[in-house]
């Protein structure tokens, strides 16, 4: 099965990454938190799983839509 | 008066006090970020400073780079619009500090109602109402019970490290206080790590209603009344009115009057906006006040005829409160604005980008547009949403929320995504038409 890609919902700035590969996540649970336009949006794992990549870093631009991790499959 | 004011803001309001200072006659220095270089308010005042990369922290908060500015252009004076700085005791008495007068408040008043709970108690102590409360909590089951009962459910459970509505947990009654106490502790102490709570009576579908309010430095004070900001979406304020719709006059001219001796005893001496809630029960419980001018200041200029902009200037420099208000203060009609924010309509997330399109309504007698973008222009996401404001103002406020839907209808955004869906279906809604507002009727009317 392939890697579960997480996108972002919106453009804006990495402001804190909470998760690192190979840790695990629970369905809506955030794996990192952006910021745009004075708000804090959380990224939220789609589904249990555990992290397979990490792939931004705090302070990076996002776009909407831009992939930002993976869940090993 | 001054000679020369650095207004130290962007976009909107910053286009605002530019032009309350060519009213003046007072030359006007704008400052602007790398993101802002196009912005209309930059072009709009007298002189212009770029100040830095577009992140806020490198630009419009950072304090050294304005003080450096303000020597630089001779400004006698800097005012701080909302947001950024305009909040920040340290910043206005580093300004004080560098010879220019800060227009806003005395820093004591930034600071004394800026931690919130030493302000709730200052107001207390000066009469203000206030929701009933406990104190801390203790571990004590009974004595829990107890406290509950003497202030009688609802009551809501608050972390006192909290913010941010975090950890703050309704009860209906005994069980669901003690679990909720419970939890409270437990997201408290994770969050704040602090696990003292205490309760406060919870109004039920309250209205925010507040008081505009403006002091002299000669001691006195006076009100301009209230506006209702109920209509708001992750405790942001999206639609503002004068005055509060349903409100009988007498009872809004009470509170205001309240509101106004109890600042004139403090000293207060700029302006000013005295938040409440209001509870289905017709009682006002105090929320916060605000230090500065309010994004919503328009509807309150509009149907008093008072430009509060050159007012909070004209006292800044010193002049009396009698020789910058009329006599008689009326209100005349009634007004709504719209915030018009660069995000989805549906999920309230941020749409930052470029502004392919970007055609305002026309501004007219009554129709005024605040806005410090324009077409070509990018929405970063490093400030907050708002794009523009829209403000009608009618001889009803039936006729306010027609032509504020009219405004809105011919307002021309492509590029980004922006919350007017929201506002036209809010403005429609029979609830908000027929004034029954309350702080979660955003939420649900967003679908």
């Amino acid at each position: 099965m392939a890697d579960t890609r997480i996108k972002s919902e919106i453009s804006g700035n990495v402001w804190k990454i909470l998760k690192a590969p190979g840790e695990a996540v629970a369905e809506e649970e955030p794996v990192m938190i952006l910021e745009s336009m004075k708000m804090e949006i959380p990224v939220m794992a789609p589904r249990d799983g555990v992290v397979a990549s990490i792939t931004v870093a705090e302070g990076d631009t996002v776009a909407e839509d831009q992939v930002v991790a993976t869940l090993k499959g | 008066m001054f000679h020369k004011v650095l207004v130290a803001n962007r976009g909107a309001v910053a286009a605002r006090v530019v032009r309350a200072l060519r009213l003046l006659g007072v030359r006007s220095v704008a400052v602007y970020s790398e993101a802002d270089a196009t912005a209309s308010y930059v072009a709009e005042a007298d002189e212009a400073y770029a100040i830095g990369p577009a992140p806020a922290r490198d630009s419009y908060l950072n304090q050294d780079r304005l003080l450096e500015v303000a020597r630089q252009c001779g400004a006698d004076a800097l005012h701080p619009g909302y947001g950024f700085l305009s909040e920040n005791a340290n910043f206005a008495r580093r300004v004080q500090a560098a010879g220019l007068v800060f227009i806003g408040p005395s820093p004591r008043w930034i600071e004394a109602m800026g931690e919130k709970t030493a302000a709730r108690a200052l107001m207390a102590q000066h009469g203000m109402p206030m929701a009933a409360g406990s104190g801390l909590l203790g571990t004590d089951p009974a004595e829990v019970t107890a406290a509950a009962a003497r202030i009688g459910y609802p009551v809501l459970v608050k972390p006192a490290a909290g913010g941010g509505g975090i950890g703050m947990l309704a009860a209906a009654d005994e069980t669901a206080l003690l679990a909720a106490v419970e939890r409270s502790r437990a997201i408290s102490s994770r969050s704040f790590s602090d696990a003292q709570v205490y309760l406060e009576k919870l109004v039920e579908r309250p209205r925010h209603v507040e008081f505009q309010m403006l002091g002299d430095r000669h001691g006195q004070v006076r009100h301009l009344f209230e506006r209702d900001c109920s209509v708001q979406r992750r405790h942001q304020k999206v639609i503002e009115e004068a005055p509060a719709p349903g409100l009988p006059r007498p009872r809004a001219a009470a509170m205001a009057a309240e509101a106004t001796g109890i600042l004139a005893q403090l000293g207060y001496d700029n302006i000013g906006t005295v938040e409440m809630l209001l509870g289905a029960d017709g009682q006002f419980s105090f929320l916060e006040m605000n230090t500065r001018l309010q994004v919503e200041h328009a509807v309150t200029e509009m149907v008093t005829g008072i430009d509060l902009v050159a007012s909070m200037i004209r006292v800044a420099a010193g002049e009396a409160l009698d020789a910058v208000l009329p006599a008689e203060i009326a209100v005349n009609g009634h007004a709504i604005e719209a915030r018009v924010y660069a995000e989805d309509p549906v999920r309230f997330l941020p749409s930052p980008g470029p502004l392919h399109r970007f055609r305002p309504p026309a501004e007219s007698a009554t129709l005024r547009v605040e806005t410090g973008y324009r077409e070509g222009m990018t929405v970063t996401p490093h400030y907050d949403p708002l794009l523009a404001k829209v403000i009608a103002h009618a001889p009803t406020r039936g006729a306010a929320i027609a032509a504020l839907a009219q405004a809105l209808d011919s307002f021309e955004v492509q590029g980004i995504r922006t919350n007017l869906a929201f506002i036209q279906r809010m403005l429609a809604s029979d609830a908000f038409r027929a004034g029954d507002v309350h702080t979660g009727l955003a939420t649900e009317t967003k679908n």
